[in-house]
Parts: structure tokens; C-alpha cells; sequence
């Protein structure tokens, strides 16, 4: 048959029809390892620069305030004679006479306060202390929150309307005058709490620091549980939702595995989002004389102290101030990033 | 709209009666009673204090009478302040926190609008990067550290402003910068991000391809579109501003009622903690139903039903 040159027709040949060789089999099978979601999140989180010096910053903060302590050569209650209001990098007499005499002293980096205790210690576990707050109550409230969030979504009607209302009111109630008031009235319980047996750590984290983490469970979920409520109302129409209760699921395992592991992003997120603001209560109720117990330092407390001699040891204020701000800052900073990579919302 | 505004007054109300009734029985937790710390008085002193306040009553009859009394604003006597009532504290002392909270809403309004919406016009050129690093650090700096390197370095290393008290415009200057700081830098990010998204939609398109003069789009079109977000804002900023005029005014000795409520914690002068918490927390809840209201109001895209 004679071809028309301007025909659209494919041009087929008997060869064509022949079996697949080796070669061309393998150069069909795609050699490139499926992205899961965590490998793309974490890649792009990688190339974000701020991210990634903010991680670096916590990790740096971390490491000093939960490792360093162990091997620091002084505690953060021990007050060293004689050595009262030193300068950073200055020694006592004592300690002078003893570098005379050809002992090593440890250097007092940021020197000393007023009661004679290294100040750099004090500032390590004063940071140690605001992380601690911000990660236990961050997995107080995440846990809550997202319980809460997917009942409520999950169940829908007026379980959820309910729930929902109740979140409405403690949206809407000042938290700080709360939580002022919560740890003045739960200090005497606790404090008899303490005197029981069994409950000796309570005296030792202080009923103060107790009843922040308190308040943080009784309020602070309100913003991770509407957010969680969001994502599952949009999940639970899902095919694979239906499925799942087609085959008899429970209903808590579908929220468990089906639910919640697919509003993970979400999750992340928010957490991460939220551990700054705890750490910024934190510091607030202990500048105000509400939060940690003396002789505990937090970074807030050690301001607070400084706050007097503020003419004289000005150093004494700056350190932990910079501090707080530098790790709130660092995980607002990681979180945004975390938001670029993670939220699937904003995906290309 | 009657429908909304009414569920959201009787939220309000409900949000109200749940804080006082909190505050109530926090406050009666506390063992021993408020005059136990006084240095030792005579059984029948004590008996007589008590009887004066009604604390010999039982629970539910000193909560219906505490919540009779606060319904027609009266918080009861003061029991540090020998003589003077809870509601002529708070009267005399909350206008010196509203000047100073007004003015810092205001001033974080008027800097933190422009500045943000310049952010975006300017989008990735030099202001947009040293706005948004400002409003960054901005938002990460707690109010008792902007108070205190402020304190230092204009107060007490250059001396250039008073450090106490609030005599003067001068006095002023310093408060409402600590106070206004966070809401700005706040605003700033809003304002930039609520803007970008505006100034990307078609109707600015539209204005731009009619020849409307620049100005024009931008106040009639883009800002009257991109300001709706920070008017949302204006109720938790105000719960900002209250708060964080207790560090405020505790740092600059400032005669209002943030310094007054941490002096009463530290005092345990319980009424006043109890008035000075209901009392803020109604000024808080009732503002945010008046922004919500008229966000509803100002916004026509959504709808009411």
C-alpha cells in the first residue's frame, strides 16, 4: 500500500510486536527511591538556611544546659566564699592566692552574683529549667489537644458542638489571670502533698512549676485541639475512612492510626509552635515571682534578680535575657520552617 | 445578624459567670483563710474578722452572696487596704493602666499598619527584609527584657528618661514602648502577609487595568481588604496589653492597676486578687465580642446567617 506523506497513521512494523528483550525491561523499572513524606519534608527543611541555624542554636542550648551541668566544676546552690558580685573572668582573692600557688581554678565565665554562686551554672540550669517547660507542657498539650480535637471532630453533631462551645469559653478567659490564681490556691495542696511520702519530688521541681504545667493542661490545648478538629473533620470523609469502619474498625483505632497519623504535619507544627509560648509564660510568671522555687533558677527569676543591681552588674541581666530571647526566637524560627516544609497546604 | 450578636453575648455572659465562679472558689481553696498571716489575734478577733466578712457563713451562702455583691460592682472591702473598697481601688487605679494601655495600642496600630503594608509593597527588596527581621526578633523578645535593657540603657546609662513613675509625657515614653513593642512587630507580620495576599488577587488586577491612580488602589482597594485580619487582632492584643502591664508597670512603678494586682498577689490580699481578676477578664471577653461584632460588620464576605 502506497503511504500518503501527509497521513497521521502510525507506521507500524511486525517488528514491533516482538517480546520485550532484557535490556529494555530493565530501563522500564524506575530506579529512583520513592520520596515518603518524611524524606521530602526533611529535604526541604534542609535547604531552608534559618531553619537549620535555628536547630543548630537548640541543639547548642540544649547540650549546655543538660550535658555541660554534669562536668561544670561548680553547682548552680553552692556559694563560694569570698567570692560575692565578681566580674566575668575575675577570681576571688582566695582563688587568686590559690592560682599563685599553682592551682588550676575554674573560671567564673560570667562571674558571679551577689550570693557568691557562678553565674554561668545558674544561667545553664535557668535554661534548662524553661526548655524543660516548654517540652512537657508542649507533649501535655499535644497530647490533650489532639485527643480532644478528634473526638470531637470525629463524633460530630452535638458531641462536637458541645465540645466545641466549651473550647469557645476557655478560648476566651485571660490565661495569665488564671494561672496566677491557680498557683496561689493549688500551692498549699501541693505543699501538703509533698510532705507524704512518695511525693518528695514535688518539693524539689517547686508547686509552682506544678501548677504552671496544671494550668497548661487545664487551658492552653484550646489552640491545638481547634486546629486538630479542622484537619479531621476534612479527613474522616475520606475512602480509606470508610473502609476502615466498613472492615469493623474500632473507633478509637481509626482516629489512632487513620486519623491522627494523617494530620501529622499539622501536628508537628503546632507543636513546635507552641513550645516557644510556653517557654514565654514560663519566663513571664517567674519574672513576676510565680514560677520556679528558689533556689532553682529559671531564665525569667535570674532577670528578675538582676533587676536590682541593674546599675552596677548590668551583665547579670543581659545574659539571661539574651538567653530567652535567643531560644524563643530560635523556635519560632525552626517552627516556620518546619511549617514551609511540613504543611502540606503549601506544598509547590 | 440579631442571631449572632445575641449567641455572642450569651457566650460572654457564660464565659463571665465561669471566671467569677473560678475565681470564687480558687480563692476559698486556699486553707487557713486570708487573716492567718496576720501576727497573732485572739479567737474572738478572729471570730469578729470573720463574722465582718461573712466568712463564718457556709460555701454556697458566701458564693451567693459574693456573686449578688459583684453583680451590682461590688467586690467587697480590701483586706490589706484597711478602709477602701475593691471597686475604689480599681476605679481609682485602672484609668492610669487604660492611658497607658490606649496609647500603646495606638501607637502599635499606627506603626505596625504602614510598616507592614510597605513590607509588601517593597516585597524582597531592603525594607521588606529589615521589617520583617524586626518584626521577627520583635515577636521573640518577652516585655520584661525590652522593659529592662531599655531601663538600662536610656534610664540609667544615658539618662536621657525617667525611670519611675508617670508625672510627665516624658515618663511615658518608655512604658508605652515596652508595651507596644510585641503588638507591633505582631501587627507588622499580619499586615505584610494579609497584604501580599491581597495584592495578588484579580480585582487589584482589574483596578490597575481601569488606570485608577496608585493611591487610590491602594487605600480604597488593598488596604480596606488587607486591614480585616489585624482588626481580628485587637482583642488579644488588648489581653496582651493588660498582661503585660504587669511586668510593665512593676519594672517602671507605675500607679495602675497591673502593679496594684501584683502587689495583691504578694500581699495575698484575696479580694482584690478576686475583683481585679473578674474585672479584667469581664474588660477582655467583652472587648472581644465587640471586635467580633464588628469584624462582622466592616467585612461583607461573610456571611451571616
Amino acid at each position: 500500500m502506497k503511504e500518503n506523506p501527509l497521513s497521521f497513521q502510525l507506521k507500524l512494523k511486525p517488528e514491533d510486536f516482538l517480546p520485550a528483550t532484557e535490556e529494555e525491561k530493565q530501563s522500564q523499572i524506575i530506579m529512583r527511591e520513592s520520596v515518603s513524606f518524611w524524606k521530602d519534608g526533611m529535604r526541604r527543611l534542609r535547604r531552608n538556611k534559618v531553619a537549620m541555624v535555628s536547630l543548630v542554636v537548640i541543639i547548642v542550648v540544649m547540650i549546655f544546659s543538660f550535658i555541660v551541668p554534669a562536668f561544670y566544676p561548680y553547682t548552680y546552690k553552692e556559694q563560694i566564699k569570698g567570692a560575692n558580685s565578681l566580674a566575668p573572668m575575675e577570681y576571688s582573692a582566695e582563688e587568686q592566692a590559690r592560682i599563685d600557688a599553682g592551682e588550676k581554678v575554674f573560671p567564673h565565665v560570667f562571674g558571679t552574683d551577689k550570693m557568691g554562686r557562678d553565674y554561668a551554672i545558674r544561667v545553664m540550669m535557668g535554661s534548662r529549667i524553661s526548655l524543660l517547660v516548654g517540652l512537657v507542657a508542649t507533649c501535655i498539650i499535644l497530647i490533650i489537644g489532639s485527643a480532644y480535637g478528634s473526638i470531637a471532630a470525629f463524633f460530630g453533631g452535638w458531641v462536637d458542638l458541645v465540645m466545641m462551645r466549651i473550647v469557645d469559653i476557655i478560648y476566651t478567659i485571660p490565661d495569665i489571670l488564671l494561672i496566677v490564681l491557680l498557683s496561689m490556691s493549688l500551692k498549699a495542696p501541693l505543699n501538703n502533698l509533698a510532705t507524704k511520702p512518695g511525693f518528695h519530688w514535688l518539693s524539689v521541681v517547686g508547686e509552682n512549676l506544678i501548677s504552671i504545667f496544671v494550668v497548661f493542661a487545664l487551658l492552653y490545648w484550646v489552640g491545638m485541639a481547634r486546629m486538630v478538629r479542622s484537619q479531621v473533620l476534612m479527613l474522616k470523609e475520606s475512602e480509606y475512612v470508610t473502609a476502615a469502619r466498613a472492615l469493623g474498625v474500632a473507633n478509637g483505632r481509626i482516629i489512632k492510626k487513620h486519623l491522627l497519623t494523617n494530620c501529622i504535619g499539622t501536628l508537628i507544627v503546632t507543636t513546635t509552635l507552641q513550645i516557644p509560648s510556653s517557654i514565654f509564660t514560663e519566663s513571664f510568671l517567674s519574672f513576676l515571682g510565680l514560677g520556679v522555687a528558689v533556689p532553682l533558677p529559671s531564665l525569667g527569676s535570674l532577670a528578675s534578680d538582676a533587676l536590682n543591681g541593674i546599675n552596677t552588674y548590668p551583665y547579670l541581666l543581659f545574659i539571661p535575657a539574651l538567653l530567652i530571647s535567643l531560644i524563643i526566637l530560635s523556635f519560632n524560627l525552626l517552627g516556620d520552617g518546619l511549617r514551609d516544609a511540613f504543611d502540606p497546604k503549601l506544598k509547590n | 445578624m440579631f442571631k449572632y450578636i445575641v449567641k455572642r453575648i450569651l457566650l460572654a455572659i457564660v464565659t463571665i459567670w465561669a471566671v467569677a465562679t473560678l475565681t470564687f472558689f480558687l480563692m476559698n481553696l486556699v486553707p487557713g483563710g486570708p487573716f492567718l498571716s496576720e501576727k497573732a489575734i485572739s479567737p474572738q478577733a478572729q471570730a469578729a474578722l470573720e463574722a465582718k466578712y461573712g466568712l463564718d457563713k457556709p460555701m454556697s451562702q458566701r458564693y451567693v452572696n459574693y456573686m449578688t455583691g459583684a453583680l451590682h460592682g461590688d467586690f467587697g472591702d480590701s483586706l490589706k487596704q484597711r478602709g477602701r473598697t475593691v471597686m475604689s481601688i480599681i476605679s481609682m487605679k485602672f484609668p492610669v493602666s487604660a492611658r497607658v494601655g490606649g496609647i500603646s495600642v495606638l501607637v502599635a496600630l499606627i506603626l505596625g499598619i504602614p510598616l507592614g503594608s510597605i513590607a509588601a509593597l517593597k516585597r524582597g527588596k531592603p525594607a521588606d527584609s529589615v521589617i520583617s527581621v524586626i518584626a521577627t526578633c520583635g515577636i521573640a523578645v518577652p516585655s520584661f527584657v525590652i522593659c529592662t535593657l531599655l531601663m538600662y540603657f536610656f534610664g540609667v546609662k544615658l539618662g536621657l528618661l525617667p525611670t519611675m513613675g508617670l508625672e510627665s509625657a516624658k515618663h511615658y515614653v518608655m512604658p508605652v514602648i515596652a508595651l507596644s513593642f510585641y503588638p507591633t512587630a505582631y501587627i507588622m507580620r499580619l499586615m505584610r502577609s494579609s497584604m501580599l495576599d491581597v495584592l495578588g488577587q484579580d480585582y487589584m488586577r482589574t483596578a490597575k487595568a481601569k488606570g485608577l491612580a496608585g493611591g487610590k488602589i491602594l487605600f480604597k482597594h488593598a488596604l480596606r481588604n488587607a486591614i480585616l485580619p489585624v482588626v481580628t487582632y485587637v482583642g488579644p492584643m488588648l489581653a496582651y496589653t493588660i498582661t503585660g502591664s504587669f511586668v510593665v508597670e512593676k519594672i517602671f512603678v507605675i500607679p495602675g492597676l497591673g502593679g496594684e494586682f501584683i502587689k495583691a498577689i504578694n500581699g495575698r490580699d484575696y479580694t482584690l486578687i478576686m475583683g481585679t481578676t473578674i474585672f479584667l477578664a469581664t474588660l477582655v471577653i467583652v472587648m472581644n465580642v465587640v471586635v467580633d461584632i464588628i469584624y462582622k460588620l466592616v467585612d461583607p464576605r461573610i456571611k451571616l446567617k
